[in-house]
């Protein structure tokens, strides 16, 4: 164990950009969902083009994609912005369809109840369909943030500094201690994730505890 | 760059011998099909059970649970200890093949257990209605009835194991991830990125397998509701609709339960 307290504060660091690597890409990508999944929801036609289209993007192994970014961005192989890029593709892949599931499921009559009091396009879709939304976006946000803690880590083959280098590095080393830290460190992170994300969903639906 | 990439893919010792393309996709489609068999037989029993009897449910939350530990994590590990065990050329294959089959195990129970409890309780009441026996409502009635989450599960499986047995080349087992982590080794990128596009290709034509597969073998009972209906109201995406129990339904799989 004197090797965990050694190595705190490097521990600290990689912690802190593999939050980053996974994180980001969360927000960046259910900011690009939101308005594919409204499209895909709104127009038919176009909804199993962008469902399908995404989900066909989610096929791609992770260290395949990694690779290939450089292709598609013009960047450096070792580049950081591959792996955001690469993990907000993930994300949209996952999100899109979550959101349209989530406007999906907001009741009929709460819209029309909606309509009827005056809301309407952009006004409604932001001030009740949304909040509406939330429980079921929350859930779908919350399996993309276990999802990105995992693959983030994958990085650590090529070589982008994050909890994922002690998986990597413990292997090398035959020190089963580094390798757990790696594994110990990426289930507390996909943790902190969850617990941050369940904490918005209470804050953002106080109707869902009203009755109780 | 994308010029060298090609002449990677067209050269000739690409396409012959056991480091060639054909035979490292077969390797890595055997590998795959061989641990999602043994995930399969172990999980799908198990997740048709949970549903069917509704005892143990926390086999269904621990295996979703257990799918948040690293998969690259669980690689190193499993080989590190598994691996000096094994006094064979099977070193290489076995500790690898044991975290594909573990991986594969989540998503193909959730999806076996989800599809069974979304069975309309109306129908499973009907069945038993009309004297079938618990077994008989299993195999007759669920097991049908289930079938469109238990292959979107297996289809989420596939995926997850076709990418991890990519990283296992890692710990040197063989298939189309050799190419990336070889290439990566001796720092040649038009064989890293060559490979990538051969396992990215490999892993969609597969998912598109799943796909048809898919749309053959479930009832068309069941099929039927998703075919647009004139003059009807189609809900555009209906990702889950009826048969998609919902406290699982977002974990059962990003691909979705149907044909997209």
């Amino acid at each position: 164990m004197t090797w965990v307290w050694e190595h705190l504060g490097d521990i600290g660091g990689y912690a802190v950009s593999h939050a980053l690597l996974a994180g980001i890409p969360l927000v960046v990508g259910l900011l690009l969902a939101l308005p594919l999944g409204w499209v895909a929801r709104r127009y038919p036609p176009i909804a199993s083009v962008v469902v399908g289209g995404s989900s066909l993007l989610y096929t791609i192994p992770s260290l395949a994609l990694f690779i290939l970014m450089p292709l598609v961005l013009g960047s450096k192989i070792l580049d950081a912005i591959n792996v955001y890029v690469a993990m907000t593709i993930y994300t949209v892949a996952l999100l899109v369809r979550t959101v349209a599931d989530a406007l999906g499921a907001v009741p009929d009559a709460t819209r029309q109840a909606a309509t009827a009091m005056g809301y309407r396009g952009f006004g409604r879709l932001v001030a009740v369909d949304l909040p509406l939304a939330v429980p079921v976006l929350a859930a779908g946000l919350r399996v993309a943030a276990v999802s990105n803690v995992s693959i983030v880590s994958v990085a650590s083959l090529i070589g982008y500094p994050q909890l994922g280098y002690y998986l990597t590095d413990g292997y090398q080393r035959s020190f089963p201690l580094e390798i757990g830290v790696g594994i110990v460190g990426c289930l507390l992170l996909a943790l902190l994730f969850d617990g941050a994300i369940r904490a918005g969903e209470w804050a953002l639906t106080p109707w869902a505890r009203a009755g109780r | 760059m994308l010029a060298s990439i090609w002449a990677w893919l067209i050269a000739p010792e690409q396409w012959s011998g056991s480091r060639g393309i054909p035979n490292r996709v077969l390797e890595h489609l055997g590998y795959s099909a061989l641990a999602l068999a043994i995930g399969a037989a172990i999980a799908v029993p198990l997740g048709l059970w949970v549903g069917h009897s509704g005892r143990a449910q926390w086999i269904v939350t621990a295996t979703n649970a257990a799918r948040a530990v690293p998969s690259l994590g669980l690689l190193f590990a499993v080989a590190m200890f598994v691996g000096p065990r094994i006094s064979s050329d099977l070193a290489y294959v076995i500790p690898s093949l044991v975290v594909l089959v573990l991986l594969a195990i989540p998503p193909l129970v959730s999806g076996a257990y989800a599809g069974v409890r979304a069975v309309d309780p109306a129908v499973r009441d009907a069945a038993y209605g009309m004297g079938m026996r618990p077994r008989e409502v299993l195999w007759q009635v669920e097991v049908p009835c289930a079938l469109p989450l238990v292959l979107s599960g297996a289809r989420a499986a596939t995926l997850q194991v076709i990418a991890t047995a990519t990283i296992a080349a890692a710990v040197s087992l063989g298939g189309l991830g050799r190419y990336l982590i070889d290439g990566l080794a001796v720092r040649d990128y038009p064989q890293m990125a060559g490979g990538a596009v051969v396992v990215a290709s490999l892993a969609l034509a597969v998912d598109l397998g799943w796909a048809l597969l898919t749309r053959y073998a479930v009832s068309p009972g069941l099929t039927g509701r998703s075919r647009p209906v004139r003059g009807g109201k189609q809900p555009p995406v209906r990702g889950v609709g009826r048969h998609e129990a919902p406290a699982t339904s977002s974990r059962v799989l990003p691909t979705g339960s149907e044909s997209t």
